[in-house]
C-alpha cells in the first residue's frame, strides 16, 4: 500500500455486495441514525444532561469499518462514540441508559455519553480528551501482537484530534514496531467551530503518516461501499503483520458539535447540501430500490424494527433506576 | 460603569490590553473566528485582526509551549485552554519550562504568559469538563494562580495577570460565567445584572494579585473560599445563621496570608471550602498555614468542605459538588466544637 487519494473504492477491492450485505448496512446505519435522533430528543427534554455529541451523518464510516472486522478486533474512539458502540454490537439499551446516567448504563452512570466500554465487544472506550485514544489504540495493537493473535486495533480520531502531538508519537511507534493498527481519521471538516483549513497546515490528513512510512488513503466516507472496501484492504494489511495504515474518511456531521453549538461557523446551505446530496443512508436505500434489490415494504419492515429497538432503548434508559449515591466512591481504585 | 457578566468582563479585559499593548496576543482553540466556546473572545479577531487574535490547532502542549517562547522573546501571550481538564497535556511545558525559566536563567528570561481556562463543575460536564486542578499548579514554584468570583474581579485580575511578568494560570469558574451560583441547582439561575459586582468600568483598571477580599465581614468563624464557592459560602453562612467572615482569596499564589490570619485570630475558627478533590487540595495548604499562624487563637479544629476524592462523576453532580448544605453543616460543627 502507498499514499492514495481517492474517492471511489479501489478497483479489485470493490466486490459487488450481496443484497443481504446491503440490507445489513442499511439496518446498521439506520439504527445509529434513529438512536442519535432519539438521544437528541431526550436531551432536549432534559432527560440527558451534560455533553453529548451526535454521530448523525457519519454512519457509513463505522458501519463500513466494522463489517470488515472479525471477532476480537478492538475498537477505540473519541467522545463522539455512540455510533461506534452500536456498530460494535453493544446493546442500545445500555448505551442510552448511560446517557441518562442510570444504573443500567454501560458505566453505571459514571461515564456519561463520552465514556463507555465493553470488554465483551472489544470496545475500549469513548475518550473525552481529544487525541488521547490514539496512543491507547496503539498500545492495544501492541498487546494483540504480543499475545500472538492476528487481531487488529481500529483507532478512530477526528480531523481536529490529528493535530495533537501524541498522534505523531503513536505513528512513529506503530511504524517502528510494525503494529497492527488502523488509524481511521473521521474528517467531518470541523473540529468544534474550527474548519480543517483553519487548523491544519496540510489538509490531506491521509498523508500524515508519510514521514513514518505509513500508507494512507482518502475515502468517500459517505459511501458505505467505499468505506467497507477500504477497511477490508487495510485490515488485511495490518492482519498480515505489515504494520499500521491510515484511512482518512471524508465525512460530515449534520448536527452541532455537541448539543450546545451556536452553529456560526458554517452555512445552513452547506449542511443542507450534504444531507440531500450525500446522505449515506439514502445512498444505500437508492442502491437497493433502484437496483431492484429490495422493495419499499422490505425497507419499511427494517425501519419499523429499528424504531422499536430504539424505543425500547429509550424506555429502558428512563426506567432503569438511578444509581445509588454510594457508587460515587466505588471504582476509583480496586476496593481496599 | 456598565453591567457585565463574567464573559463580557473577561473579554473587556483582553480588549483593553490588546488596545494598550501591541505585544499582547490572544490565541487558542476556537478563539479566533469562532469567538471561543464560551464566547469570551467574540469579536476580538474582527477588531484586532488575525495577526493578534487567532485560532490554534487542538494541541495544548504546543499552545502553551509556543507561548513560553513568545514570552521569553518579550511578547505577552494570553492563551485559552478550552477547559481546565485539557491543560494536562501542557503541564510539562508549564512546570518544566514556564515556571522555571526565570530561576534557571538567573532572572534574565521570564515567561510572562497568561493561561486562561474555564474551570470547575456544576454544569453536568462529567469527568472531562468539570475539574478543578488548581492544586497541581499551586504546588509548583514559579507559577501564579488566580481564580476570580465576580465580573468586576475577573476583569481587574485578568488585566493584572496579563501585565504580570511571570506565568499566571487564570482559572475561570465556568458555572458563574453567566450569574452567581450559590449551589442551589434546583432554583432558577440569577443573572449577574442583579449583583453589584457586575458593575464594571469599561476602561483599564487592575486588581493586584495577592489581595484577598472580605466579602462578608463576621465575627464567629472565618470561611475561606474562591471561585464559585464564594457564592456557595455566602449562601451557607446565611442558611446556617452563622456570623461567618467570608474571605474570597482571589489569588492562591501569591496568597494574602495577612488577611486570612487577621480574620482567624479574630474569629478563632476556620472553615475552608473548595470544589477540588480533598487529598492534596489547596485546602490542606490553607489549613497548615492557619495552624502555623493562628494555633493559639483556634477554638475548634479547622474544617474542610471539598469535592470527594473521586473523579468527577456524570450521574452524581450534586453529591459531588460541595453545596451550601454541606458548608452550612461544617459551619455549625465549627461553632459547636
Ligand atoms: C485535549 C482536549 N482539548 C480540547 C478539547 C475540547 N474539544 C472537544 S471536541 C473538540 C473538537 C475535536 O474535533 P475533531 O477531532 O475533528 O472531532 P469531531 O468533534 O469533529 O468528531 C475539542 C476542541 C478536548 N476535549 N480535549
Ligand atoms: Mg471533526
Amino acid at each position: 500500500m502507498a499514499l492514495k487519494r481517492r474517492t471511489k473504492p479501489a478497483t479489485g477491492a470493490a466486490k459487488t455486495p450481496s443484497v443481504e450485505q446491503l440490507l445489513k448496512y442499511y439496518r446498521e446505519m439506520l439504527q445509529i441514525r434513529r438512536f442519535e435522533e432519539k438521544a437528541g430528543q431526550m436531551y432536549g427534554m432534559g432527560l440527558i444532561g451534560g455533553f453529548c455529541h451526535l454521530y448523525i451523518g457519519q454512519e457509513a464510516v463505522v458501519v463500513g469499518m466494522q463489517n470488515a472486522l472479525s471477532l476480537g478486533d478492538s475498537v477505540i474512539t473519541s467522545y463522539r462514540d455512540h455510533g461506534h458502540m452500536l456498530a460494535c454490537g453493544m446493546d442500545p439499551k445500555g448505551v442510552m441508559a448511560e446517557l441518562t446516567g442510570r444504573s443500567g448504563g454501560y458505566s453505571r452512570g459514571k461515564g456519561g455519553s463520552m465514556h463507555m466500554f465493553s470488554k465483551a465487544e472489544h470496545f475500549y472506550g469513548g475518550h473525552g480528551i481529544v487525541g488521547a485514544q490514539m496512543p491507547l489504540g496503539t498500545g492495544l495493537a501492541f498487546a494483540n501482537r504480543y499475545r500472538g493473535t492476528d487481531r487488529v486495533s481500529v483507532t478512530y480520531c477526528g480531523d481536529g484530534a490529528i493535530n495533537q502531538g501524541q498522534v505523531y508519537e503513536s505513528f512513529n511507534m506503530a511504524a517502528l514496531w510494525k503494529l497492527p493498527v488502523i488509524y481511521v481519521i473521521e474528517n467531518n471538516k470541523y473540529g468544534m467551530g474550527t474548519s480543517v483549513q483553519r487548523a491544519s497546515a496540510s489538509t490531506d490528513l491521509f498523508e500524515r503518516g508519510a514521514a513514518y512510512g505509513i500508507p494512507g488513503s482518502q475515502i468517500d466516507g459517505m459511501d458505505v461501499l467505499a468505506t467497507h472496501a477500504a477497511a477490508e484492504e487495510a485490515v488485511a494489511h495490518a492482519r498480515a503483520g505489515k504494520g499500521p495504515v491510515i484511512l482518512e474518511m471524508m465525512t460530515y456531521r449534520y448536527r452541532g458539535h455537541s448539543m450546545s453549538d451556536p452553529a456560526k461557523y458554517r452555512t445552513k446551505e452547506e449542511v443542507a447540501k450534504m444531507r440531500t446530496e450525500h446522505d449515506p443512508i439514502d445512498l444505500v436505500r437508492k442502491r437497493l430500490i433502484d437496483g431492484g434489490l429490495a422493495n419499499e415494504d422490505a425497507l419499511k419492515a427494517i425501519d419499523k424494527e429499528v424504531k422499536d429497538l430504539v424505543t425500547a432503548a429509550a424506555e429502558f434508559a428512563q426506567e432503569s433506576p438511578e444509581p445509588d449515591p454510594s457508587e460515587v466512591w466505588t471504582d476509583v481504585l480496586l476496593e481496599a | 460603569m456598565v453591567a457585565m457578566n463574567m464573559i463580557q468582563a473577561l473579554r473587556s479585559a483582553m480588549d483593553v490590553m490588546l488596545e494598550r499593548d501591541p505585544d499582547v496576543l490572544v490565541f487558542g482553540e476556537d478563539v479566533g473566528f469562532f469567538g471561543g466556546v464560551f464566547r469570551c473572545t467574540e469579536g476580538l479577531q474582527q477588531k484586532y485582526g488575525k495577526r493578534r487574535v487567532f485560532d490554534s490547532p487542538i494541541a495544548e502542549a504546543g499552545i502553551i509551549a509556543t507561548a513560553v517562547g513568545m514570552g521569553a522573546y518579550g511578547l505577552r501571550p494570553v492563551v485559552e485552554i478550552q477547559f481546565a481538564d485539557y491543560i494536562y497535556p501542557a503541564t510539562d511545558q508549564l512546570i518544566s519550562e514556564a515556571a522555571r525559566l526565570r530561576y534557571r536563567s538567573g532572572g534574565e528570561f521570564t515567561a510572562p504568559l497568561t493561561v486562561r481556562s474555564p474551570y470547575g463543575g456544576g454544569i453536568f460536564g462529567g469527568q472531562t469538563h468539570s475539574q478543578s486542578p488548581e492544586a497541581i499548579f499551586t504546588h509548583v514554584a514559579g507559577l501564579k494562580t488566580v481564580i476570580p468570583s465576580t465580573p468586576y474581579d475577573a476583569k481587574g485580575l485578568l488585566i493584572a495577570a496579563i501585565e504580570d511578568d511571570d506565568p499566571v494560570i487564570f482559572f475561570e469558574p465556568k458555572r458563574i460565567y453567566n450569574g452567581p451560583f450559590d449551589g442551589h441547582h434546583d432554583r432558577p439561575v440569577t443573572p449577574w445584572a442583579k449583583h453589584p459586582a457586575s458593575e464594571v468600568p469599561e476602561g483599564y483598571y487592575r486588581i493586584d494579585l495577592g489581595k484577598a477580599a472580605i466579602v462578608r465581614p463576621g465575627d464567629a468563624v472565618t470561611l475561606l473560599a474562591y471561585g464559585t464557592m464564594v457564592h456557595v459560602a455566602l449562601a451557607a453562612a446565611e442558611e446556617a445563621g452563622v456570623d461567618a467572615e467570608v474571605i474570597d482569596l482571589r489569588t492562591l499564589n501569591p496568597l494574602d496570608i495577612e488577611t486570612i490570619v487577621a480574620s482567624v485570630r479574630k474569629t478563632g475558627r476556620c472553615v475552608i471550602v473548595h470544589e477540588a478533590t480533598r487529598t492534596g487540595g489547596f485546602g490542606g495548604e490553607l489549613s497548615a498555614l492557619v495552624q502555623e499562624h493562628c494555633f493559639h487563637h483556634l477554638e475548634a479544629p479547622i474544617a474542610r468542605v471539598t469535592g470527594w476524592d473521586t473523579p468527577y462523576p456524570h450521574a452524581f453532580e450534586w453529591e459531588y459538588f460541595p453545596g451550601p448544605k454541606r458548608v452550612a453543616e461544617a459551619l455549625r460543627q465549627a461553632m459547636e466544637a
